[in-house]
């Protein structure tokens, strides 16, 4: 199962849990695992099935780019950071 | 012939391919840009830093003999709410339209009001001063304290704090807060033994690039729209053209000239869509908008002012237990300050067990805030690069010594929870170590100058995104490269170079060039040290690609099959024939299997994060209060220097801006928000004049998930230097500077307030 980490903000959702082993392939099916056992998560890091805006997804340490269709290991670590792009 | 990197082209200093037009002045730049019919636009921008905008008369204006057409804010198509992801984070395209043209209220000195468009400039600027506006002037909100203080009057009244989705009630000019947490912040502090805390100001700057934004704009009776302009991502104008005119992208093309700088104030549009409506008023007719200096520094992307407050704790013996930040950063008139990134940076060459990060960004009555080179990495490296100083004076501990010791390595795992890849900051640090500048004495001055020396380490995440090119094979061997990369500090020929290097042809048969938006597939940005890296990832792939081809052409010449051919030392070999050159096998292509074109796209994956350790030696007037920059050297870690020349002057350019940034450059305001300093005689950056040689030394530690080990280079050498000067500065003098720029004012002042006579 993948390591979810929850950020900081989100936590009082899900119980002060830092993170959570969820089951699923992508993101989306991540997310929407999270909501099941989380409800109210999943509208705080998706707005119109795409990824919030200002938002990364880092996967095993690396920006995925595919979005809620990016695929996660069943090993996997998941983040939720703000997107850092640069000038 | 193979270098001792194990490369033929990587690493050496071939003539650049742009560098014959530059040097001539042929170079075509935004201002170069002169169309049939064109029309010149001059803009109305607002007096006042905040105020509503009760009626707009241009009845006189109109009348003004030349005058082909008249936009405000009305003309453009209204919006509506959408966030999309924009330059540098979530931008809701409503508030960039605002930008473009104001709307009801004016809300920063200098915003964009009205644009006129004329036969000639004088006529257009003769309009511009006939338009008569009434204002209701509004009490302006100037910086962070005003702005987050409870009960501040909010800017908008429809922004609410964000915190990760969730909105406060009531409005509120902190548009977001974020935060990253990582081990029990309590239990750190517990188990310090020193604990150093402090609380650091930094002002607004701008990025200062030397070429003023630009622009040309022509919308066809067709619906067709076409716009020239100086950009850091033609894609990105396309884009928001498309946004904020509400036409179909592909109605859209976007030529991009040359570029005068961007280091991120060029991402973003300000004139294109001026422009545009002008022209479709003017009947089709092209205009050419092209800003002052002025206008430059009142209205475009400066980089956000800051409060940031650091908490160290740390063990007797130097080990980092425990951190804990607090920054709020500017916005300007709309949500979007840098804030976000400056929390991923602030502690990030450290591994601390315990953390805790608040960012805040927040709205004032002064221009949105823009990326500025690894943006809101300088703020947060000079309030952490600081306190890393103080604790190491606390501490007895040498410099390089207690960053070394907590140095973040690969497997580290950072604040806001991703685990870092093969990374270089420790050897970095080793570098300047046993660098002859940090080996050598600092020779001490006599009567009222005082000298210091200070380091400091920088971090920046460097950026991947869509890269995309195209290439062909032309008969006489040469291969026509076409990319859609803005060529900014020499990256067509370090793309060329990656290209020729998996080709394995010399660079100079590649011939180069940064086309429009319609004749190469999508590329983000030039910025966030992506270019050299994504582009040339996707030129690597494309060499493999002609490469591959060209073998099967020399095959059918042989008559053999493509396994049994090898391409080695510019010729085509296979057991039993003679070789084939490579010139050979590209003149007959039309008679081997027809031309060779190919192309290729990618959402590149793998960037590699890097590292900078700076270190300077100050000399401070304490009379005059004047900082002098006595020598400067700049480790970083690159990856792989494709080209080292240019690696070398990214490095020494940031460490200019960031000197700037430390000692001079701030955005002067009076009390209504009109800002003092729109010039670069008062708004003060430092010339060849005020600094010394910088030395850059370059660390290669290659980017395992890059084919040539490319980390990025543009964004680090600007994060170290502010930390770096004022750590140098307290070395001289024993006083700890807490707020940017340190002017000869400033420096002034804190002598005083030390009780430091001169």
């Amino acid at each position: 199962m993948a390591r979810v980490f929850i950020p900081p903000l989100l936590r009082a959702r899900t119980g002060g849990l830092r993170e959570i082993e969820l089951e699923g392939a992508t993101i989306g099916a991540l997310l929407l695992a999270l909501e099941a056992g989380f409800p109210g998560t999943r509208e705080r890091l998706v707005l119109n099935e795409r990824l919030m805006p200002g938002m990364a997804v880092i996967v095993d340490g690396e920006a995925a780019v595919d979005g809620l269709k990016s695929a996660v290991g069943p090993a996997s670590e998941v983040h939720f950071v703000p997107a850092a792009r640069g000038g | 012939m193979t270098q001792s990197n194990g490369f033929k082209v990587i690493g050496t200093r071939p003539v650049r391919h742009d560098g014959v037009d530059k040097v001539t002045g042929r170079a075509l730049y935004g201002a170069d840009v002169r169309l049939n019919g064109q029309l010149y636009g001059a803009m109305l921008r607002s007096p006042h830093a905040h105020a509503r905008i009760v009626a707009i008369d241009t009845s006189e204006a109109a009348a003004v003999p030349g005058v082909k057409a008249i936009v405000t804010g009305a003309d453009l198509p209204h919006v509506g709410d959408q966030i999309a992801d924009i330059g540098e984070g979530a931008v809701n395209l409503r508030h960039l339209s605002a930008n473009i043209l104001a709307g009801r209220k004016a809300l920063y000195f200098g915003h964009a009001i009205a644009a006129v468009a004329a036969t000639s400039l004088t006529a257009a600027q003769q309009a511009v001063n006939k338009i008569k506006v009434t204002w209701e002037e509004l009490p302006p909100v100037l910086n962070l304290r005003d702005a987050m203080a409870a009960g501040a009057a909010p800017l908008h009244p429809d922004v609410f704090t964000d915190e990760l989705g969730e909105k406060s009630t009531t409005p509120s000019n902190i548009a977001e807060h974020l935060r990253h947490e990582k081990g029990d912040i309590a239990a750190g502090f517990a188990e310090a033994e020193v604990v150093v805390e402090r609380e650091f100001v930094t002002g607004t700057v701008h990025q200062g690039y030397i070429e003023p934004h630009s622009a040309t704009v022509q919308w066809n009776a067709d619906g067709q729209l076409t716009v020239y302009c100086s950009t850091q991502g033609a894609f990105g104008v396309r884009r928001e053209m498309s946004e904020i005119l509400g036409v179909p992208i592909s109605h859209v093309k976007v030529v991009p000239t040359e570029i005068g700088g961007g280091f991120g104030g060029k991402l973003n549009v300000y004139l294109e869509p001026v422009c545009a409506l002008l022209s479709r008023k003017a009947g089709g007719r092209p205009v050419k908008m092209t800003m002052s200096r002025a206008d430059v520094l009142a209205a475009t992307g400066p980089t956000s002012a800051s409060i940031v407050r650091v908490k160290l704790g740390a063990r007797r013996d130097g080990t980092l237990t425990a951190a804990q930040a607090w920054m709020a950063f500017e916005a300007g008139a709309f949500p979007g300050s840098p804030v976000g990134s400056a929390a991923g940076v602030i502690l990030a060459p450290y591994d601390i067990p315990n953390v805790v990060i608040d960012g805040f960004d927040v709205l004032c009555n002064k221009p949105k805030a823009n990326a500025y080179r690894a943006p809101g990495g300088t703020n947060a490296a000079y309030a952490a690069e600081s306190m890393i100083d103080e604790l190491a004076r606390a501490l007895k501990m040498g410099p390089i010594e207690i960053r070394l010791k907590n140095a973040a390595r690969e497997g580290t795992r950072r604040a806001d929870g991703p685990v870092f890849p093969r990374i270089g900051f420790v050897e970095t640090l080793e570098a300047l170590l046993h660098h002859p500048h940090f080996q050598s004495r600092l020779e001490r001055a006599t009567g009222s100058r005082r000298r210091g020396r200070g380091i400091a380490a920088g971090f920046w995440f460097n950026w991947g995104g869509t890269s995309s090119a195209s290439a062909q094979v032309n008969p006489d061997g040469t291969v026509a490269l076409s990319e859609g990369s803005t060529d900014i500090g020499g990256t067509r020929t370090s793309i060329a170079m990656q290209l020729a290097e998996s080709i394995g042809i010399p660079v100079n048969l590649v011939k180069p060039q940064v086309v429009d938006t319609d004749s190469v597939g999508y590329n983000d940005a030039t910025g966030g040290s992506r270019t050299t890296f994504a582009t040339g990832m996707v030129a690597y792939e494309l060499g493999q690609k002609l490469r591959e081809e060209l073998i099967a052409h020399a095959a059918r010449q042989f008559e053999v099959e493509a396994a049994a051919v090898r391409f080695e030392d510019g010729a085509f070999r296979t057991d039993g024939k003679p070789p084939l050159s490579y010139f050979d096998v590209c003149g007959a292509l039309r008679d081997t299997g027809g031309e060779i074109v190919a192309s290729v796209s990618m959402r590149t994956k793998g960037e590699g994060p890097a590292f900078g350790a700076h270190l300077v030696d100050v000399e401070v007037d304490i009379e005059t209060g004047k900082v002098k920059i006595l020598r400067y050297t700049a480790a970083q870690d690159v990856g792989r220097a494709i080209y080292p020349p240019f690696v070398e002057g990214q490095i020494q350019g940031g460490v200019a801006q960031g000197v700037g940034w430390a000692l001079n450059e701030e955005y002067l305001y009076d009390k209504a928000g009109h800002m003092l300093n729109a010039g670069f005689l008062d708004y003060r950056m430092p010339t060849a004049l005020d600094l010394p040689m910088i030395e850059a030394l370059i660390v290669e530690v290659p980017n395992p998930r890059h084919p040539y080990g490319v980390r990025g280079v543009g964004e680090v050498p600007i994060v170290p230097p502010a930390g770096a000067v004022a750590n140098a500065i307290f070395d001289a003098l024993g006083v700890r500077m807490t707020e940017l720029p340190m002017s000869p004012a400033r420096n002034i002042a804190a002598l005083a307030a030390a009780g430091v006579a001169a």
